[in-house]
């Protein structure tokens, strides 16, 4: 089976790399665990699994993986959740304080995650974001810009040996 | 009083947290199993313990992240810290920076690239294969990223397999994945 990861970076089976890859198969499989966490997870606390989507969506867009980008919408779209659709968009709100509080932390651990203090924390609880949610929100915002950075480094490194 | 750390260091700081952290006494059964699988296993730290909010997360995360850290086979033990390090450097995770750097040089007893790193930080200037890690590293962690095929051709022209550029590539990715916690739902002090 393919993972994810694998699926995007298009490295090919037989190539030396496609090698190295099987030989950290169990990193990839453990990778496609972590995004079923994050994404679809069975607790999903006062995160559903649409506005972790949509959340992901917005994301990957600030980093201009637009591969990433559908994935996530496609997930979203499976979603019952369509009042957050607004949020994949990176200047996108969806007018309900939590969730848009919710966004813009997930934008600052994205672009500027060197600039957080402890204020970032303080305004997710005044708008109502119970610490639980605090660190779920973190640990979705972390696993997605480790993937993007998985899948643009392997396709940098498959670019560099087709040289 | 302990201080807020705000500038690199290879001693390693305390770590306190912004977010209460689960009591063990009252953590659920799914809490305690994956509080279990932790990259030391001495002592549970108040990080862990603030991580254990997500159990589903931890429980996946703790062993991806000792898988690439801590490989037998591929990138030598000190350039996958290096990795750590150059990633740390970019987010400004002064905690992250401090442990791998004391391990690089562990390692290594190499003070002499770290020091060159906190004083330069992504300006910093090393030997050919070092500078091929570190700025790949660090390229591959900043938003929008910058890491390019040149960079990628840097690391074989320094000497890499295929398979420790791959290790390259994960460690750096995973302290995309750690500073995003470490340094946003806590901070170091002295």
């Amino acid at each position: 089976m393919t993972t994810l990861i694998e699926q995007l970076a298009g490295v090919a089976p037989d190539s030396q790399l496609g090698q190295a890859l099987r030989m950290r198969a169990e990193v990839l499989r453990l990778s496609e665990a972590a995004h079923d966490a994050v994404l679809v997870p069975r607790d999903p606390g006062g995160l559903s699994h649409g506005l972790r989507a949509a959340l992901a969506a917005r994301m990957c867009r600030h980093v201009g993986n637009d591969a990433l980008v559908k994935h996530y919408e496609s997930y979203l779209a499976h979603s019952a959740d369509l009042d957050v659709a607004a949020l994949v968009r990176p200047d996108g709100i969806c007018g309900e304080p939590r969730q848009d509080a919710m966004a813009r932390h997930a934008d600052m651990l994205t672009c500027a995650p060197r600039n957080a203090t402890r204020n970032d924390i303080l305004t997710l609880k005044a708008a109502g974001v119970s610490e639980p949610d605090i660190v779920r929100l973190s640990e979705l915002a972390a696993f997605v810009n480790y993937q993007l950075r998985v899948v643009a480094g392997l396709k940098l490194l498959k670019d560099a040996c087709l040289q | 009083m302990s201080e807020p750390i705000h500038r690199f260091t290879a001693k390693i700081p305390t770590w306190s947290p912004h977010v209460t952290p689960v009591d063990l006494a009252t953590a659920t059964p799914e809490q305690l199993a994956a509080i279990k699988v932790t990259p030391s296993n001495k002592g549970i730290s108040p990080y862990v313990l603030t991580l254990a909010h997500d159990p589903e997360s931890l429980a996946v995360r703790s062993p991806l992240f000792n898988l690439i850290m801590c490989g037998k086979d591929g990138l030598p033990s000190a350039e996958r810290e290096l990795g750590a390090v150059g990633a740390s450097i970019v987010n400004r995770c002064i905690y992250c920076t401090a442990v791998h750097a004391s391990r690089f040089i562990g390692l290594t007893k190499r003070e002499d690239v770290i020091d060159k790193i906190f004083a330069d930080e992504r300006e910093a200037r090393l030997d050919q294969r070092q500078q091929a890690l570190f700025d790949f590293a660090a390229k591959l962690s900043s938003t929008p990223i910058e890491a390019t095929r040149d960079d990628a051709q840097k690391l074989g022209q320094a000497g890499l397999s295929e398979l420790e550029q791959l290790d390259l590539v994960l460690s750096a990715a995973i302290f995309g994945w750690a500073n995003r916690l470490m340094h946003t739902l806590g901070e170091p002090k002295a």
